[in-house]
């Protein structure tokens, strides 16, 4: 099958090379670009107070969000997008402001008259994270729901996909990764798990936010866990930052400096894994795409679609290896705090 | 909405939208779930440690049989070489009773018959004493009718006493 349609899709850009330059040359001249790669790039990947789904010839097909926002002496305001834009290029900008209120061409919120004002909108991730959050409220209350009239029964339906990953967080990763206190996190872990994994495979779709992607979402998750990790943080995870036990006194200083600052890069580098794994896929597909647009030649579009398919095959795996990932050091860190661990075993 | 520069408007929803999802989950999903699955993974095992058991149990009983059955087979012999023996001595006994008896009835009836004999012959001795007188008046009457008779009579005894 796979080596049929990769014959066919040879021959196909073999037949339509010979008239590419003719191809080229002629759509060049009737469609102007308005956008270049990068904006059409990041314009999928950064969030916006728009969905924006795409175009038919000039014809915009989005869905406006509502934008809401709070100023110390104006209170809270509540718009839609569309009220910000201008109406045939859906472009924001200072000159489409509405009540004193604009969207920049950055998608920041601006006052005219100067003032500060903060932007608690419906964002295009906000309104996916809905749709996330939805989703997994979906399958997962239908599985429970089957455990609830059944009893402890054989699993069924939604549950016999939840399960086994239910079953893999629970043995696979918390009681491995934390110990023998690991029945208290698990929920939290379940949790994230479904949220990022289904939150990544929903970002592949087309016309969807870079949810997971984007570095507010991750920060969010990546804090929880920082909380959670340090206030169940025992004795012994605060003397080995504070007091580094098997540590000469001279250095002792510069390891607790060093130690402090583990704290904070651990969260740190959950946020940046995830938030890059994700976004670096987005933009890698992405310029697969925007290569047909660049070349606008049949030839690299059938090989730009080979490509995409390949990558959106590999984005599927990362999706569940950058859920399973973020699980995984939650459950590590949460282990090094609760642990009760003989001094001596490692330094 | 820059890449890399957290929004804060996006970090308030996320935030929300999380731990509303974390504490719905928690309640609603995670905590029946897991629930469900700690209770029937006892129960598997617990139904696995009972069946490992049942099949001890069964062991035992199959082994407590055969010594039963055994202890059965045992008494049941013990039982049969009683009776055998009492029989036989209640056979001995009767044989023994039966001789005893007999001897006592061949004892008395020799004793009666005894007794019999000895009346019959008192009787027959009488009869005899009788008839004798009778047959001896009778001869006298007739024989000592005459004097002579008489006198020969009394010679006969005179000369048997001489003799002694």
């Amino acid at each position: 099958m796979t080596r049929k349609f990769l014959a066919l899709s040879l021959l196909i850009s073999a037949l339509l090379l010979s008239v590419s330059s003719a191809v080229f040359a002629s759509s060049s001249e009737t469609e102007e670009s308005n956008e270049s790669p990068t904006e059409f790039i990041m314009h999928h990947v950064k969030d916006s107070h728009e969905w924006h789904f795409f175009n038919i010839g000039h014809t915009h097909v989005t869905l406006p969000l509502p934008v809401i926002t709070y100023a110390a002496d104006r209170g809270l305001e509540f718009y839609m997008s569309s009220d910000f834009q201008n109406h045939d290029t859906h472009l924001f900008g200072e000159e489409n402001a509405h009540n004193g209120i604009y969207i920049d061409s950055h998608e920041h919120l601006g006052r005219v008259d100067g003032g500060s004002i903060m932007d608690f909108s419906i964002t295009k991730n906000v309104a996916m994270m809905f749709l996330v959050i939805g989703l997994v409220l979906w399958i997962t209350l239908s599985a429970a729901r089957h455990y609830k009239k059944n009893g402890a029964v054989s699993p069924k339906g939604a549950a016999s996909i939840v399960e086994p990953i239910v079953i893999f967080v629970r043995d696979e990763i918390a009681e491995k990764a934390i110990g023998p206190k690991y029945k208290k996190f698990v929920p939290y872990l379940l949790t994230l798990f479904f949220f990022i994994w289904i939150g990544n495979l929903l970002g592949l779709m087309p016309g969807a936010a870079n949810l997971t992607g984007n570095i507010a979402v991750t920060f969010t998750l990546a804090i929880l866990t920082f909380i959670l990790v340090n206030i169940n943080g025992n004795k012994d995870y605060w003397k080995h930052v504070f007091a580094t036990p098997g540590v000469p006194a001279p250095l002792l200083p510069i390891i607790v400096v060093v130690e402090f600052i583990g704290l904070f890069t651990k969260p740190f580098a959950l946020m940046v894994r995830l938030f890059v794994a994700i976004t670096a896929g987005h933009i890698v597909i992405l310029a697969f795409i925007a290569l047909v647009f660049i070349f606008e030649s049949y030839a690299i579009g059938v090989v730009s679609t080979l490509m995409v398919t390949f990558i959106n095959m590999i984005e599927l795996l990362v999706a569940t290896i950058q859920a399973y990932v973020f699980t995984l050091f939650t459950a590590m860190y949460i282990g090094g705090a609760v642990a009760e661990h003989a001094h001596d075993d490692h330094h | 909405m820059d890449l890399i520069s957290p929004s804060s408007g996006l970090i308030f929803w996320q935030l929300f939208g999380f731990l509303a999802l974390l504490f719905i989950l928690i309640k609603f999903a995670w905590k029946p779930m897991l629930a469900a699955l700690e209770e029937r993974e006892s129960t598997i095992d617990n139904a696995l440690k009972a069946a490992e058991q049942a099949r001890n149990e069964m062991a035992n009983l199959k082994a407590e049989n055969e010594k039963l059955l055994a202890e059965a087979r045992l008494e049941r012999d013990t039982i049969l070489k009683k009776a055998h023996d009492a029989s036989a001595k209640m056979i001995e006994e009767a044989k023994e009773e039966a001789n005893k008896q007999g001897a006592q009835m061949i004892e008395n009836a020799k004793a009666v018959i005894e007794t019999e004999k000895k009346a019959a012959l008192a009787e027959v001795k009488t009869q005899v004493a009788t008839l004798t007188l009778e047959v001896t008046e009778k001869l006298l009457r007739k024989n000592l009718s005459d004097e002579k008779a008489q006198k020969d009579l009394v010679d006969g005894f005179v000369n048997e006493l001489k003799l002694n």
